[in-house]
């Protein structure tokens, strides 16, 4: 149902000054809003507005507003990522919400995630598991042709369906024990489905696990969450994958 | 402003190698002794810093986002061109070349495009390597697909996001590099200015966006990698992070600012739907493989596009442009969509819209295999518009995209300061005045994997630096300066927010200085501009303070650069009385509305020179020639 009235909204903002900080949450009207604007250009029209007041703007992530860069995310109604399906905040739009709606919008929330202002959040600790092992060691220069190394098609999309991964986090925040599982799984599978990958398999498996450990992130007791909040529809499959790799490596690698 | 392109001797074919051997190297147990910063983490900077570090130096990254992953080469979609010839359909390094010398309207220089083309190979064959996932046919082979100004295949793709996979190919490279101690990440900062001494580029000056603070770093060069500036049109494809700040800063310091009005306006993009709109999302060209162009033959024709019969529509692209047909380059795919609505046969709510129509394709191949190609670019419509592209056309609008011009650099991708370096869409060398759809993904790669490695050290093993440390004057004064002019800018505490008053200038860049530009349309751009900047630095509020995580004071830093840069890029478009590539001047057109080169009076790089605050900026040129390829009109019929 297609709908063209402008209406109004209240969105509860989860408001933090700065790390450590007491946070708190805090309503704002906004009104006059189009059911074709995205969910950030409602925000963004609440900011302006803000600023106008000689009010501090809610501070907030998104760049390329596309559903690619991975910057956006935030809990929206206790959703992660917002009501839509496999889709990220940026790709939200108010059609989706109704006249009166009262909105509550948090960041993300997990220990290894932690605060910098209202509903930016510090997401560093993926990098540092990419880090331990997230490559394939080859220096720029040194690669055969292309299509010397044929790659089983199949193999191939699987491992692009793992590696269509954002980066965005909202696997960790659904997930109840924080856990970046889905994240590394994509990463570790991506890799151990070409054969380009395939020799630092064992390394790869048990270096990234223990980073991810190491930034306290929790372990996987299939729920599930975070496969139904994924934007790029990874599925769990990759952990499986994940911890069939750390299985095998910790059986059999030498090191 | 002395320009030399330090082009080398020799054959077309033989420059890179020989320049190659001729460049100093620096030996291995040296290169660790070398600070080298790289300023962005796209495709440029990440491959950059990757390579760089690989090789042992001792490298830097900063970038604004809290992670290297998320530059806007992310948002690239279709693919990436490579002169391999899998398909066999008669490609080479020459021809890849030659259409992109012709694809940018004659105004890039040989040597260089001759290079990236011989270079785009090895660049496939690295990210295959890193463990890209591209397309694959069934034997396991490559796959390749068609693009724009091109009558073959040589466009190598993953799915409907190759940018994301490129750069998530560099960036994992990156990361290797930051786990063995070579490269270190420093995320959310951004580069306020570039520290020269005694003539040289050896450091630079960033804010700490979380805590607000001037940060110093001091090296041996530096490597912008910090991408395009079309938001100067406020509405673009670009991110919304995308700004022309650390160019401007280092024109500001001495480099060269080549062929501003160089811009491009990509045609298939979802029209805006109203004034909240924050950016323009870009559906692929590689859409224009199978999705067919048309608008309704008679004006103002309102029915369902369903219920329009097929001698009703007008196949425009197909009619004017038979033998390119809906894959013709995007400035002329761009103008014809103009030239339709103008005319007034647009579609859709606004009539600002022209239809892609996948009924065609879906009958001929089925509509499961449009899905596995486009599939995601589909969804992403659907969100954005609550339409299914698969069941009505989709409707699309030229949209601001990417930014030909950039900082002079010459065959070193150095800037007229010595040590700086711009790599990527921060430079302007290789696309001329219009880039052919998936060579930005090919450059970036090539500057930085490639290319920028080989010389920065022809660079560093050339010359003798002098010790230079963050507690040198330059360092003090540069902090000093930015901290006036963010202090300017807090203390005015006006009634607009930078976000209105870059939607101001954007509006004037988007009417005046967009898709076709006249003498009459420039000057009142000139006129313009700077009125809204005196306003800017009356009238703007920046709330809170500089010692803080302040989204609204970044944003005005941007803006208040924006409002200086783009009256330059209105004096060049003036200046360049003809049309080229995506630069379309008015009084410049053939009779059937072509564009009309100059070549007796434009053919060169126009390269602006500051002169100070508040002085007209200086013009050099750059003469270009022409010796392996026959200039021609550049026709698509």
């Amino acid at each position: 149902m297609k709908q063209n009235k402008h209406f109004n909204v209240t969105v509860r903002v989860w408001r933090q000054a700065g790390p450590g900080e007491p946070g708190k949450m805090v309503s704002y009207k906004v009104g006059d809003i189009s059911p074709d604007m995205s969910f950030l250009e409602m925000l963004d029209v609440l900011n302006d507005d803000l600023i106008k007041k000689g009010e501090e703007p809610i501070a907030v992530e998104s760049d390329c507003r596309e559903g690619i860069c991975g910057c956006c995310g935030l809990v929206i109604n206790g959703d992660v990522h917002g009501p839509d399906e496999h889709s990220t905040v940026c790709q939200l739009h108010m059609r989706r919400f109704k006249d009166g709606d009262v909105i509550t919008v948090e960041p993300w929330r997990s220990k290894s995630f932690p605060a910098i202002k209202d509903l930016v959040v510090d997401r560093s600790a993926l990098d540092r598991i990419m880090q331990a092992g997230g490559f394939v060691s080859a220096n720029a220069g040194a690669a055969p042709d292309a299509n010397s190394v044929p790659v089983d098609r199949d193999r191939a999309e699987a491992a692009m369906d793992a590696a269509a991964c954002i980066g965005c986090g909202a696997c960790v925040a659904a997930c109840p024990n924080g856990a970046a599982m889905l994240f590394t799984g994509a990463k570790i599978s991506q890799l151990a489905l070409l054969p380009q990958g395939a020799p630092e398999r064992a390394a790869r498996a048990l270096n990234m696990v223990q980073a991810m450990d190491k930034e306290g992130f929790g372990n996987c007791t299939n729920e599930y969450e975070c496969e139904a909040v994924c934007p790029k529809e990874i599925k769990v499959s990759n952990i499986a994958r994940m911890n069939r790799e750390f299985l095998l490596a910790n059986l059999f690698s030498k090191r | 402003m002395k320009l030399d392109a330090h082009i080398p001797e020799g054959p077309l074919e033989r420059k890179w190698d020989s320049h190659k051997f001729n460049m100093k190297l620096v030996n291995p147990s040296n290169r660790r002794k070398y600070d080298i910063l790289v300023v962005g983490s796209g495709l440029a900077g990440a491959s950059a810093a990757a390579t760089l570090g690989e090789l042992g130096y001792n490298v830097k990254v900063f970038m604004l986002q809290d992670s290297p992953r998320r530059a806007h080469s992310i948002a690239a979609q279709g693919g990436i061109n490579a002169a391999k010839n899998y398909p066999g359909d008669g490609d080479s390094v020459w021809r890849l070349f030659y259409d992109t010398v012709k694809g940018g309207d004659f105004r890039a220089r040989e040597a260089n495009v001759y290079r990236l083309a011989q270079i785009s190979s090895q660049i496939i064959d690295h990210c295959a390597a890193i463990g890209v996932p591209f397309a694959r046919e069934y034997g396991g082979l490559l796959s390749n697909r068609s693009f724009g100004g091109a009558q073959l295949s040589r466009t190598f793709y993953a799915r409907g996001q190759t940018g994301q996979q490129l750069l998530l190919g560099a960036y994992s490279a990156l990361m290797r590099q930051v786990g063995a101690g070579t490269v270190t990440v420093l995320p959310r900062r951004e580069m306020v200015d570039v520290v020269v001494k005694n003539g040289r580029a050896r450091g630079i000056t960033v804010r700490n966006l979380v805590t607000g603070d001037m940060e110093a770093y001091s090296g041996h060069a530096v490597l912008l990698c910090t991408g395009g500036y079309t938001n100067v049109f406020y509405l673009s494809t670009n991110a919304a992070s995308c700004n022309v700040s650390a160019a401007w800063a280092a024109y500001k310091r001495g480099a060269g600012f080549a062929n501003p009005c160089f811009t491009q306006i990509h045609p298939t993009c979802i029209p805006r739907s109203g004034e909240h709109q924050s950016k323009l999302t870009l559906m692929s060209e590689s859409l224009r493989n199978d999705g067919r162009v048309w608008v309704p033959k008679n004006k103002g024709d309102h029915r369902k596009p369903s219920g329009i019969p097929e001698e009703e529509r007008d196949y425009y692209l197909e009619r004017r442009y038979p033998a390119f047909g809906n894959l013709v380059p995007r400035d002329i795919a761009s103008r014809a969509a103009k030239t339709v609505v103008d005319a007034g046969y647009g579609v859709g709510p606004t009539g600002h819209a022209v239809y892609l129509d996948f009924r065609d394709a879906i009958k001929r191949k089925g509509q499961e295999a449009v899905k596995e190609a486009y599939g995601n670019l589909f969804d992403m419509y659907y969100q954005i518009t609550d339409e299914d592209g698969y069941k009505v056309p989709m409707r699309i609008y030229p949209a601001p995209h990417y930014a030909m011009g950039g900082l002079w650099v010459d065959y070193n991708l150095m800037t007229t300061v010595p040590g700086l370096f711009a790599l990527g869409e921060a430079n302007f060398s290789d696309h001329g005045a219009n880039r052919l759809g998936a060579s930005a993904l090919m450059q970036g790669l090539a500057d930085g994997f490639f290319i920028a490695p080989a010389t920065v050290a022809g660079y560093l093993g050339a010359g003798k630096f002098e010790p230079v440390t963050t507690l040198d004057k330059e360092f003090a004064d540069s902090a000093k300066q930015v901290q006036e002019r963010i202090n300017r800018l807090l203390a005015v505490k006006g009634e607009k927010t930078p976000s209105e008053f870059h939607r101001q200038l954007g509006n004037v860049m988007w009417n005046d200085v967009g898709m076709a530009r006249s003498e009459s349309s420039l000057k009142k751009a000139l006129k313009r501009i700077p009125e809204i900047r005196e306003e800017f630095w009356k009238n703007i509020k920046v709330s809170g303070g500089d010692k803080d995580f302040n989204q609204t004071l970044e944003k005005a830093m941007k803006v208040a650069d924006f409002l200086e840069f783009g009256e330059l890029l209105v004096r060049d478009a003036l200046e360049r009385k003809e049309s080229c590539g995506g630069h379309f001047r008015e009084e410049s057109c053939t009779p059937e509305g072509e564009a009309k080169r100059d070549d007796a009076n434009f053919s060169h790089v126009s390269v602006w020179e500051y002169q100070g605050e508040g002085r007209e900026a200086a013009l050099n040129r750059e003469p270009l020639a022409f010796e392996n390829v026959k200039i021609a009109e550049r026709s698509y019929k």
